[in-house]
């Protein structure tokens, strides 16, 4: 098939987003990550410098080593601060899952009529900034704050919990506001199942729950594992939640990109940071991706 | 000789279905009413009806998804209203086969004997057996969405069947195939059936299909019984237009009573025509109205008025529909009422010499037709 120019253009236009937007500043970072630490400004080493020839490139490329990841790999804060991220990522996306799928399920069992309203209420949030929704919850979470007020009050305890700036505080902040995207995929698996199947699965002998965990269940996966990856995957990056909402003891690599960047003005270390960081991520996002290639192929 | 099977017949034979009164409502809407019928043990009973007329929401019912609103179902004498499906020795096979996507052939089929708790050497034997049985043994590792329209109906088929249930119900099982997959598939059904002795209660909108397997065909008309009777008592018998009309080809005259004695009665249907003759042994009442349902392969059609005949009208050729074997001929009355005559085309189509705006006579028998008051 021959296309033509205009053919051509939208075709390469993708391409030239992801070129400027994604390769470009990506190689960007690298190369910082491969610099040093210089008190300049910009604050790393080398500069690339066209106006001496070859001999200015050769230069360039030898200053450039990897000794910032060799630092990574030493320091056992930023081992600690990956895996600490991994777990409350993980932890949360298996919170939010419970969470969600009751939602989910509720929803695909609700009358007809009443779905489109339900999953626009699902949704609701997101017309709000996230900034402010993350806030809202300091005034709810600390110790004079809205649900201690309420607790108090009914009798539940007989003093305030210390909730905010604690991991608690963090693996609420993350379930709450990523809640929707562990909703509506499941909730699509849910929705175009067919209710017949359940009937066959009781017709057959089977009680209301083992058709739950021998049907339903199952044909919800491809959506739980969708939910499960678009929750996992920002999870571990998250700074905003364990910034705002967790403490001293609330390790998140996130933030210590952020101290690394705005605190220490050490670039360099930064994007190494987040560079692996990257590389992490790239393993889920990969996985996720296949998965998503299956469920097409199989539709 | 044994005498043909025909438990519906017997004062003393219980049937192992009783439907006694049952009416469904979907808020104001009664989609069945007030229905009773009975069915009885290695039967093949098929509900036909026109779309929308409750024969799926019986079936439900039967199965245990739907409660009647009144009247009672009892199985074998005893009300299954309070025993949920899962514990109905009743077994379904759906309109849309309702597979389960993830399961392989041999997992959907065995899925009901493993909620029975049957020992898994058992299983694997019944499913194998019931998998020969239905000549899918070739496709036990494939999962559904690999499968043919008619591999996953024999599928849905095993599944249901492989529970031995003592009433398997067939929600119109075979309306995804194509006709000549459909005609092989019901003379598999009969052998499955005749095989396994299994009471089977089917739902088709096709007359064709209730005919060629059932023992019997309830005719539905919109959530009530039209007709109750075997294949040919429907085709031959049927008491009313609608049951007349809706089982094969019929042409329906209406008159009035003008007569009646011991073998039959007369019907005035047409002006300066001679009153038609009709034999029959429901006397109607005199001056009513009453209606003649002719089968087409009655009526003979000629070139000029026949000899001895019970019965002819004059009348002109409208339409010839060729059906190879048969060539079926609209003719039209003096009054413009339409009479369908076949004629076999043993001797060639041609040989008739009938043909489009011919002037011909239409004759039949007084026995030919029935006589309806409804
Ligand atoms: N759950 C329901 N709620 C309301 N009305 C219903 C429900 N189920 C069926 N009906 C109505 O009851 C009537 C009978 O439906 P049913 O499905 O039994 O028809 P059917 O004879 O099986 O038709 P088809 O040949 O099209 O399958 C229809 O008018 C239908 O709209
Ligand atoms: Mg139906």
């Amino acid at each position: 098939m021959t296309r033509t120019p205009g053919q051509r253009l939208l075709v390469a236009l993708p391409y030239l987003w992801l070129l400027v937007l994604f390769l470009a500043p990506f190689l960007i970072v690298l190369k910082i990550s491969l610099s040093d630490l210089a008190v300049a400004r910009p604050p790393y080493m080398p500069q690339f410098d066209l106006s001496e020839g070859w001999a200015g490139v050769a230069a360039f490329v030898d200053a450039l080593d990897v000794e910032n990841y060799v630092f990574l790999a030493e320091d056992s804060l930023y081992i600690n601060a990956y895996l600490s991220s991994l777990r409350i990522a993980a932890i949360s996306t298996v919170i939010t899952l419970l969470i969600g799928y009751a939602i989910a399920y509720a929803l695909a069992r609700a009358p007809r009529r009443w779905r489109p309203t339900l999953v626009m209420l699902v949704i609701l949030p997101f017309w709000t900034s996230f900034l402010i929704r993350v806030y809202a919850w300091i005034g709810i979470l600390k110790t004079e704050g809205l649900l201690n007020q309420a607790l108090l009050s009914v009798g539940l305890i007989g003093e305030p919990l210390t909730i905010l700036n604690t991991n608690t505080a963090v693996y609420i902040g993350i379930v709450y506001s990523y809640l929707p995207f562990m909703v509506l995929p499941v909730y699509a698996t849910l929705e175009k199942m067919d209710e017949s199947l359940l009937e066959a699965a009781a017709d057959l002998g089977s009680s209301r729950l083992a058709a739950f965990f021998l049907v339903t269940l199952p044909l919800s996966l491809p959506g739980v594992l969708a939910g499960c990856f678009l929750v996992f995957i920002p999870a571990i990056g998250e700074f905003v939640i364990p910034d705002l909402l967790g403490g001293s003891e609330t390790l998140m690599i996130g933030k210590t990109l952020w101290v690394e960047f705005f605190n220490n003005r050490d670039w360099p270390l930064a994007s190494a940071v987040a560079i692996v960081l990257l590389a992490l991520l790239i393993v889920p996002i990969v996985l996720f991706q296949r998965q998503q290639m299956r469920q097409e192929i199989g539709t | 000789m044994t005498a043909p099977f025909a438990p519906w017949a017997d004062p003393a034979a219980s049937p192992l279905i009783e439907i006694r009164d049952v009416t469904k409502r979907f808020g104001a809407f009664e989609a069945v009413k007030s229905l009773s019928l009975n069915i009885y043990e290695r039967e093949f009973f098929a509900i036909l009806g026109p779309s929308g007329c409750g024969k799926t929401t019986l079936m439900r019912m039967l199965a245990g998804f739907e409660t009647p609103s009144e009247g009672a179902i009892l199985l074998d004498g005893e009300d299954l209203s309070p025993v949920p499906p899962a514990k109905r020795p009743v077994n379904m096979m759906f309109q849309s086969y309702a597979l389960f996507p993830h399961l392989t052939v041999e997992k959907n089929i065995a899925f009901g004997l493993k909620r029975e708790g049957t020992p898994s050497g058992e299983i694997a034997e019944r499913v194998t057996d019931i998998m020969r049985l239905v000549q899918l043994t070739d496709f036990a590792r494939r999962k559904p969405d690999q499968l043919s329209g008619g591999q996953r109906q024999r599928v849905a088929l095993a599944r249901a069947l492989v529970k031995r249930p003592r009433l398997l119900l067939l929600d119109e099982p075979l309306g995804a195939l194509d006709k000549k997959l459909r005609q092989e598939t019901q003379f598999e059904l009969m052998n499955i059936q005749e095989t396994l002795g299994t009471t089977f209660v089917i739902v088709t909108h096709d007359q064709e299909e209730a005919m060629t397997v059932s023992s019997r065909i309830a005719v539905m008309r919109a959530g009530e019984l039209a007709q109750v009777a075997t294949p040919a008592d429907l085709y031959e018998r049927p008491e009313s237009r609608f049951v007349a009309d809706f089982i094969g080809e019929v042409t329906i005259l209406e008159g009035r009573v003008s007569g009646a004695d011991a073998v039959g009665a007369t019907l005035s249907a047409m002006e300066g025509a001679p009153d038609l003759r009709v034999a029959t042994d429901t006397l109607p009442p005199l001056g009513e109205t009453a209606w003649l349902a002719l089968r087409p392969e009655t009526v003979t059609i000629t070139p000029d008025r026949p000899e001895g005949a019970d019965n002819a009208l004059p009348g002109t050729v409208l339409d010839i529909a060729y059906l190879g074997n048969l060539s079926t001929y609209h003719v039209a009355l003096a009054d413009g009422r339409v009479v369908k005559a076949q004629e076999s085309n043993r001797f060639g189509a041609n040989r008739r010499g009938i043909t489009w705006e011919d002037a011909v006579w239409v004759s039949w028998e007084e026995d030919a037709g029935v006589l309806l008051q409804a």
